[in-house]
């Protein structure tokens, strides 16, 4: 009998990197018919596109539409920060839970190279005479003069409130976690960078925000990523071949950031995190201690550590010496950003949730190449968009 | 051609005092800095911008609270790269007044992590940011190393 669940058909990342003859909308249309070719559907099987880019000027979902295929069905355009990708699933797999659909097409897309250092806030000033603006009544400017609005800064201070907090983390253990991710990337074909560093080249690169150098930061690159989501009751009907690639989304979950006490001067990346994997694991009914391999969003080598703890990887105030143990490098107990996460495999903003979600398909599939997990069964994906909305997928390996 | 002014007259030669205005609106310049953030009467919760509810409980009663001038140090980066415009490098910290957080750059301090440590204990400051066309000077806030 079919269940309620939703499964990955089929799903594609394009390489990450400069893609300097193709625009958004090539990248996206490409992605999203590899990953229809994956799962042996085509457009006309999809009751449902939710698409998502960030950086552009709205409508993605029906310009991909017009390059792959213009059936008339739902498009959502969704735009969630670095969320934005795992949001666009999420949609697919809310309307194929719904019933209104049994096929549902999710994409997200970024070009980002040569963009530069991401911050929040700027503003113009005729510089004559103050004026106050925005919700603090400043009379110019506040990033850079009120602390930093800037990405690495931000979360170089979300790592060093986890050190003050709980110790055992200094510059040489961040830069560690990112020696880790570069290494990672060799193995991956598809990563924007695949160069292995020394810890000492890492820490020794272009200090951008203390504790962050260069290495340490996301890497702004061009990419796509598409996944085609099927109900159970479908699946059914398909054939063993796509029912023994396909991947069960075991928990598909979106939090957002409840108040804190600090939320207003730094965001809290924590509190949400911790609330979306507690409700992950519950309704996957597994664990952290079940899992096989985790992609989770290392935007900064500084936010990789916090998240250990937020995902209940580690005890409570253990990630530094988590880390130290070497247990999430590739032959550690619990793999970590194997794909060379976000500092090396690159981040094109609103591909990311889903290319995370690729990733671990990608060894639950065993299909993984040179870097697969053996005998990998369960896999976690994780992402954090700044403002905030945490994304997580619980993905687990078919029984066939 | 020489203007004599009438005996007794007595002129103060001394350059008009500029106006000063603070950078930000819960920045409070007198009678001596401070910051002062809208309080939920509900719940305590602060916010430094003006809210149309308080995020914690959903009031709609806000009332001033000044905040502690002096705290410590919970989080910090030294910023390399920013805004053009900002003089780099610069200590960006996340600090614990009295229970309050505050977000605010650190200043008469040397902008490295020989100097900078958590949970240093430092105190609130002012200095000018700039002038406008009028003379009018923005005074802005930071945090300095108190002891």
């Amino acid at each position: 009998m079919a269940s309620d669940d939703v499964w990955i058909l089929g799903i594609n990342m394009t390489k990450f990197g400069k893609h300097t003859d193709k625009d958004t909308v090539d990248l996206a249309s490409q992605a999203a018919m590899a990953a229809l070719a994956d799962g042996g559907v085509t457009m006309a099987d999809m009751g449902v596109i939710a698409a998502g880019c960030l950086m552009g000027q709205g409508g993605i979902a029906q310009m991909i539409q017009k390059q792959i295929g213009q059936t008339g069905i739902p498009a959502y355009n969704v735009s969630n920060a670095c969320a934005t990708g795992a949001t666009a699933l999420r949609v697919a797999y809310m309307s194929i839970k719904s019933g209104e659909c049994d096929f549902g097409l999710a994409v997200g897309v970024e070009k980002l190279s040569g963009v530069g250092l991401l911050s929040g806030g700027s503003r113009k000033d005729d510089g004559k005479t103050w004026n106050r603006a925005g919700r603090y009544g400043a009379v110019a400017a506040t990033d850079g003069r009120i602390g930093t609005d800037t990405m690495p800064g931000v979360f170089a201070q979300v790592g060093m409130e986890y050190a003050h907090k709980y110790g055992g983390a200094d510059f040489a253990l961040f830069a560690g976690i990112s020696e880790k991710n570069h290494a990672h990337s060799t193995l991956n074909p598809l990563a924007a960078y695949q160069k292995r560093f020394t810890l000492d080249e890492i820490m020794n690169d272009m200090m951008i925000a203390y504790p962050n150098t260069r290495a340490m930061c996301s890497a702004n690159c061009d990419g796509g990523a598409a996944a085609v989501l099927v109900s159970d009751a479908k699946l059914k009907t398909l054939s063993l071949e796509q029912q023994r690639r396909a991947v069960k989304i075991s928990a598909s979950i979106l939090t957002s950031d409840p108040y804190q006490e600090a939320c207003q001067v730094l965001p809290d990346v924590n509190t949400l995190t911790r609330r979306a994997a507690e409700q992950a694991y519950a309704k996957a009914g597994i664990g952290p201690e079940d899992l096989d391999l985790v992609e989770l969003h290392d935007c900064f080598a500084t936010a990789e550590l916090v998240h250990y703890d937020n995902l209940m990887l580690c005890e409570p105030g253990g990630a530094a010496d988590f880390f130290k143990s070497g247990a999430t490098w590739r032959d550690g107990s619990m793999p970590v950003n194997v794909s060379g996460g976000l500092e090396s495999k690159g981040h094109p903003i609103a591909a990311t949730g889903i290319a995370n979600v690729w990733e671990v398909c990608h060894h639950l599939r065993n299909e993984a190449g040179d870097r697969q997990i053996q005998g990998a069964k369960v896999g976690l994906a994780h992402v954090i968009g700044l403002g905030s909305a945490c994304g997580i997928h619980i993905l687990e390996k078919s029984g066939l | 051609m020489s203007f004599a002014l009438p005996r007794g007259c007595l002129i103060l030669k001394t350059a008009p005092v500029p106006e000063q205005i603070p950078f930000v609106e819960y920045l409070q310049l007198a009678p001596t800095p401070h910051l002062v953030a809208h309080q939920c009467t509900s719940c305590g919760a602060r916010f430094f911008d003006r809210r149309n509810a308080c995020a914690s409980c959903f009031g709609t009663s806000f009332e001033d609270a000044s905040i502690a001038t002096e705290g410590t140090v919970r989080s910090f980066t030294i910023v390399s790269f920013a805004a053009p415009g900002i003089p780099v490098p610069f200590v960006s910290a996340i600090i614990d007044c009295d229970g309050t957080s505050v977000r605010g750059n650190l200043t008469n301090v040397s902008a490295d992590p020989e100097h900078v440590s958590l949970g240093m204990k430092v105190r609130l400051t002012t200095y000018t940011v700039g002038a406008d066309e009028a003379g009018t000077e923005a005074v802005g806030f930071a945090f300095e190393p108190a002891a």
